[in-house]
């Protein structure tokens, strides 16, 4: 049995201390009024005043191959459907009322000020979460696989997934707060935008408040009853009499129907939590890619927390051949990801349709850094470090790889959340490190706390002395 | 120089490992083993050298990398500037999300085709060249271990029999 190391303990309530407070001045510190906006604005960069301009002429210089002026103009009202309305009078004649711009522009800054703390609090919070509900479909294709390297990890599995209830329940209030206007994320709960809005008005009737609370909690109970059920039966089945699987069989036949539920599910959580952040833009393979993102982020924790808790003692059957082989899924995962980001970044890029390319524009004009920073984080760094069969052999390069992964995909997510709510006003300040920190202290509180319930390695599985006598 | 082989012959693989593992420590020099299929731990067993292929697999692919960029660069920038996707601009780089995927398969390509040609090559393997298996039935059914013959005999052929060998024989070599 497990016992909560007592530093572990002490560094997850620091965590979330300091996260707190983080997070507190992230909130206090957001503008109530356009001329505080404004005016933080202007202390920050000095004479961004006429931003609107240079923004414009940015995004000119851009797509001014190929796109006419008044195209670009629509590009980036779409890029920014708070601007929507605006916009398109930009489009009829562009900069004719500089004082009436000044004012929507400066309206739209308080906005993407006041969105800064809650687009942190999401994103961190959707990440933590995330990790939770990939380790949840690892575990369940393992499960459906009926894969026999694993059973050993199984506890460790379980324990990741623990952090799925309090992660669903963050999650859905702060969805449920969105849903009441509590803040600005989601453009399309805006009544005034959609009416000035000819695209978001066709898309009503599935990006509603009511409708996406309801999917919201389909997803969140669905996902749950199948981490509650497997765990149980994972743990009767060792409490089982020799020779009965009936519960092994029954969490085989569960994570069948699971699997096929949370694709379909997954898919659409990843277009109504992220993709509706952009109303106008769409791709068809956003769930994929937020899918690689989780399952890769995931096993990464999972090698993570065995290595932490084999380095305390304990595991000890878990051998050199199972961290080879998350490592493995480490590796591949990471260019799995790749290759989804790189399919949908190279195909918007080529056919460089205003509606979808704006989506790359803002980010790379932006994001630079975050978009770029991530793809060497994402991909280069564990293709070159990763690669060799004895790299992943050793703990120190496994942990130095999954720590990268880990940021790595965090600024993933961030670069899928923020550039929607706060625009070009990001940057990395108090709410989102505490974001961070809140929610991992949070994370390793609840998953250490679970792997303290049942004996860290599972015996009643059939397969157990597979596991046992695993070698690469 | 009389170098003379004993051939073991086992009909399971089990076996086989067991006997190799059991001639290795009682210090005699295995030759070679046929078997009609991989045997997992085999290589291990016998004592054999990890293969560095995956070392030349890398810099095949690196080779790969640069044949593609050099060669896509001349071929659409250089000698023949295209207009790709409507976007003119006649730079490598900006051009380079098209050019990505003909890299990834050069890189493929090349480390595929060299590691398999590399590993015909170690292993003395090439069109029309006669077999050098001592018995066809390694092929289907049966594994052979080759022992070389040195020191006491009765010992090796009591140890080889002991050890499960449903056939022990003493072969001279053909090339010394």
């Amino acid at each position: 049995m497990y016992t909560f190391a007592q530093r572990l303990k002490i560094t997850a309530f620091v965590l979330m201390g300091l996260g707190f407070i983080g997070l507190a001045i992230g909130f206090a510190s957001a503008p109530s009024t356009v001329a505080e906006a404004q005016a933080m604005v202007a202390d920050a960069h000095g004479g961004h005043g006429d931003a609107h301009g240079s923004e414009h002429n940015t995004h000119d210089a851009h797509v001014a191959d190929t796109h006419s002026e008044e195209k670009n103009h629509d590009a980036h009202a779409v890029t920014d459907a708070h601007d929507q309305h605006h916009g398109d009078e930009h489009a009829d004649d562009a900069h004719a009322d500089d004082a009436h711009a000044d004012d929507h522009h400066g309206e739209h800054l308080l906005h993407q000020l006041q969105n800064k703390p809650w687009a942190a609090l999401y994103v961190a919070a959707f990440f933590f979460f995330m990790i939770a509900l990939g380790t949840l479909m690892f575990y369940a294709i393992q499960r459906a696989a009926q894969a026999g390297w694993p059973i050993l990890l199984f506890r460790v599995m379980e324990g990741i997934t623990a952090y799925l209830v309090p992660g669903s329940i963050i999650i859905y209030v702060f969805l449920v707060l969105t849903g009441l206007h509590a803040n600005h994320l989601f453009v399309w709960m805006d009544a005034e935008t959609v009416a000035h809005d000819e695209i978001i008005q066709g898309k009503v009737g599935y990006l509603n408040v009511p409708f996406f609370l309801i999917r919201a909690a389909i997803y969140l109970l669905g996902w749950n009853a199948y981490r509650y059920f497997s765990r149980k039966f994972s743990l009767a089945q060792d409490a089982a009499s020799a020779g009965d699987i009936s519960n092994h069989k029954k969490n085989f036949r569960i994570s069948a129907v699971f699997l096929v539920f949370f694709f379909v599910t997954e898919s659409m959580m990843s277009w109504d939590w992220i993709m509706s952040l952009d109303p106008h833009w769409f791709s068809t393979l956003f769930g994929w890619y937020v899918l690689a993102s989780m399952l890769v982020t995931a096993v990464t924790v999972i090698a993570l927390v065995t290595i932490y808790l084999k380095s305390k003692g304990f595991l000890p059957k878990v051998n050199h051949s199972h961290l080879h082989d998350l490592a493995k899924f480490m590796f591949g995962l990471s260019v799995f990801w790749t290759y989804l980001w790189f399919s949908q970044f190279m195909l918007i890029w080529y056919s460089n349709i205003p509606e979808e390319v704006t989506y790359f524009l803002t980010r790379i004009d932006d994001y630079n850094l975050p978009f770029f920073g991530m793809v060497v984080m994402n991909f280069v760094f564990p293709l070159l470090i990763l690669m060799s069969s004895d790299y992943k052999r050793s703990n120190w390069i496994i942990v130095m790889a999954g720590i990268i992964i880990v940021l790595g995909h965090y600024i993933d997510i961030f670069n899928m959340i923020m550039p929607a709510t706060v625009g070009d006003q990001w940057f990395i300040g108090w709410a989102e490190i505490g974001g961070f920190l809140f929610f991992a202290g949070l994370f390793i509180y609840v998953v250490f706390r679970a792997l303290t319930k049942v004996p860290l390695e599972a015996s009643g599985d059939p397969y157990v002395g597979e596991s046992e006598r695993f070698v690469y | 120089m009389s170098s003379k082989l004993v051939h073991a012959v086992y009909d399971d693989d089990d076996t086989l490992l067991h006997a190799v593992k059991d001639v290795k420590k009682a210090d005699y020099r295995i030759e070679e083993v046929f078997t009609p299929f991989p045997v997992h731990g085999l290589d291990h067993a016998m004592g054999l050298a990890g293969t560095r292929i995956a070392v030349m697999a890398f810099m095949y692919g690196i080779l790969g990398f640069s044949v593609a960029i050099t060669m896509i660069n001349y071929i659409m920038i250089e000698d023949w500037p295209q207009n790709i996707g409507g976007k003119p601009s006649f730079s490598f780089l900006e051009n380079l999300p098209a050019f990505v995927p003909v890299i990834f398969e050069m890189t493929v390509f090349f480390a595929a085709h060299l590691m398999v040609i590399t590993f015909y090559l170690r292993s003395r393997l090439w069109p029309f060249k006669k077999a050098e298996n001592p018995m066809p039935e390694t092929t289907d059914d049966k594994f052979l271990m080759q022992v070389a013959l040195e020191g006491d005999e009765k010992k090796l052929m009591s140890l080889l029999k002991k050890s499960g060998a449903i056939d022990v024989s003493i072969h001279e070599t053909e090339h010394a």
